[in-house]
């Protein structure tokens, strides 16, 4: 079995015991990067140098008998919406190809402090707005299950990364489904945290009461490996909340005494497809033949969510997005240009004797803001924002925002009253498996309704998890949704590493041929 | 409730966006039809509803009023498209007429 088969807890076994170098394991998954990165499109940026210099400080740690972090050499792809100082964070925008943050997100600080690999950053749907990881600005990413599809969004490159064994840990960010989509789509394990539970110092703002970043990996017990890493209270981000971290690694194996599982009955509603609803029910039986009791229950406003969502989200990024103005970083029309052509405007209305005309026309500086943003940012982006305006606006405010805001309370009520009934709500992480590249492009209320059974886990702010569960007859993956109440992480992971006893579905691997040089 | 395509035009000036004949023809059919969608809502008796706008319930985090260590300028102006020793640089607004 290749280095590159293995799980990130077999790994660290290997090396804690001498029997492999931080430095062999890196080379062979960058080896495997340079091998299909090239079909699958996982990067956006290979940080080979660096990453072997960091495996050989690492090893030269261990040697020397010096103590060595949690993850101990292991490599660990990020998302590129994370801030890494001095290097190359582009949220997969034009609008930020050339940014370099001066300082690092508190979750990459705590992965270096921890003597992660960082092997680069995987690409993303541009400032996470997606699906389907077809909204990158740079390319598509593939799914390593079948390359003519998607791999889910908007973490579509770092759920493949794992899936192609490019990378044993990837983290990724999650505002309505971000990290679990992908990971179901690409037949891995992803957790979305509670809103809290990791600090967001340093990941770029897309949706700040939604975002939240969180781990993928073959396995709940490697996804519980990296979330001891990330989670934690950081002073630099009053939402995360100062609770202790459990070690989710040891109690990963404790039984879940009398669980009970709530299945959504209007998750199981038209819409969902065949296959994949005999998937996730025939995952319900293996809890059930574990001892897990299983009732169905109701979540009366989930049919609410995507468009609650799909409010909320835009206008927070609406307003998030206003500091990408071409003036302090990222960015900046050829001014020049620009001011020649608002000046040949202005002539030409002025010969007209347009004095509507002229009043209307932007400022330099206005239109400087307008270029500059038209320019930057890919059509998904501008949508959202656009969206967002209109419905933070003058007259508009109360019939979306408010009325929004007010349906959001409904639906983190009906978690409230779910949770005194089960420990935990099973069912499917997305209505079809991968759909083909281009399927949806052309219309986003389509997309948007793909995210129907994961966005309301970020408007509750409570936590979810997906599992691998069965294939398609045509090979692909299927997801299983575990959600929990907040700061019920460790239940999820037990959850999902009892299942994973008992099933084989994280084990299998896609075939990849080598890319054609 | 579907939007008009001179509204569509007034948001993209309210979003500092610019938009062209085209891209303002696709968003006007695009955003009627998202926002029909979300007339969904109004099937949702709200009255008496708190707003929810955050997971959490949270207040002022305030830190001990002390000094600390900013963004040096040269690393805050490192990152901008145009700028002197000192400041970022726009087009000129003021005395326009």
């Amino acid at each position: 079995m290749s280095l590159t088969d293995l799980t990130a807890t077999a790994l660290l076994a290997k090396l804690a015991s001498g029997d492999v170098t931080s430095a062999a394991i890196t080379e062979a998954f960058l080896r495997r990067i340079e091998l299909h990165d090239g079909q699958v499109g996982a990067f956006l940026r290979v940080d080979r140098e660096s990453a072997l210099a960091q495996a050989e400080a690492i090893d030269r740690k261990r040697r020397g008998g010096d103590p060595v972090g949690r993850l101990g050499g292991l490599p660990v792809a990020v998302k590129d919406v994370l801030c890494t100082r001095g290097e190359p964070t582009t949220c997969a925008s034009r609008m930020l190809e050339s940014f370099r943050p001066p300082y690092d997100a508190t979750v990459i600080s705590r992965l270096k402090a921890a003597d992660a690999v960082l092997v680069g950053k995987t690409n993303m749907d541009e400032f996470a707005m997606g699906g389907s990881t077809e909204n990158s600005a740079f390319r598509p990413t593939r799914n390593p299950w079948d390359l003519t599809r998607i791999p889910g969004g908007s973490s579509g490159g770092a759920a493949a990364c794992v899936a192609a064994s490019m990378s044993p840990l990837s983290v990724g960010s999650d505002t309505g489904g971000s990290i679990r989509e992908p990971a179901a789509l690409c037949g891995i394990t992803g957790l979305k945290p509670t809103y809290g539970r990791v600090s967001r110092y340093g990941l770029v703002a897309f949706a700040s009461s939604l975002d939240q970043i969180g781990p993928l990996a073959w396995t709940a017990e490697d996804a519980a490996l990296l979330l001891e890493v990330l989670a934690g209270y950081d002073p630099a981000d009053s939402t995360s909340v100062n609770l202790p971290v459990p070690r989710y690694t040891e109690t990963l194996g404790q039984p879940l005494e009398n669980l009970r599982i709530g299945l959504v009955r209007e998750h199981f509603d038209q819409g969902l497809d065949g296959e994949v609803e005999a998937a996730v029910r025939e995952a319900i039986r293996v809890f059930e033949s574990l001892g897990a009791a299983v009732r169905w229950i109701s979540l009366p406003h989930s049919k609410y969510a995507v468009a609650t969502y799909y409010i909320i989200a835009p206008c927070e990024a609406s307003s998030n997005l206003a500091r990408y103005d071409g003036v302090h970083f990222g960015y900046r029309t050829d001014q020049r240009a620009m001011v020649a052509e608002l000046e040949a405007q202005r002539k030409c209305l002025e010969q007209a004797g347009d004095e509507a005309g002229l009043d209307a026309l932007d400022n330099a500086l206005v239109r400087l803001y307008r270029k500059t943003r038209s320019e930057g940012f890919g059509p998904e982006v501008k949508r959202r924002i656009m969206l967002g305006t209109y419905a933070l606006s003058a007259g508009y405010y109360d019939a979306y925002y408010l009325k929004a805001l007010k349906v959001r309370r409904l639906v983190r009520d009906d978690f409230d009253r779910a949770f005194g009934e089960v420990d935990l709500i099973a069912g499917p992480v997305t209505p079809t498996p991968a759909f083909p590249l281009g399927a949806k492009i052309d219309d986003p209320l389509a997309m948007y309704l793909f995210d129907l059974y994961t966005v309301s886990t970020n408007l509750a702010g409570i936590a979810g998890i997906s599992v691998p569960c069965g294939f398609s007859r045509g090979g692909l993956p299927i997801g299983l949704h575990l959600q929990s109440p907040p700061f019920e992480e460790e239940r999820l992971l037990r959850a999902a590493h009892r299942f994973q006893q008992a099933t084989d579905w994280h084990r299998r691997r896609p075939r990849l041929a080598a890319d054609v040089a | 409730m579907a939007i008009s395509r001179a509204e569509v035009e007034k948001v993209s000036l309210l979003a500092r966006l610019l938009l062209s004949e085209e891209e303002l023809d696709k968003m006007t059919v695009q955003l009627g039809a998202i926002l029909d969608y979300m007339d969904l809502l109004n099937e949702v008796d709200t009255n008496d509803i708190e707003p929810m706008a955050h997971p959490r319930d949270v207040t002022n985090v305030f830190r001990a009023d002390e000094c600390r260590p900013s963004l040096p300028r040269e690393e805050a102006l490192a990152n901008a498209p145009h700028r002197d020793a000192e400041c970022y640089l726009v087009p000129a607004v003021l005395g326009e007429t």
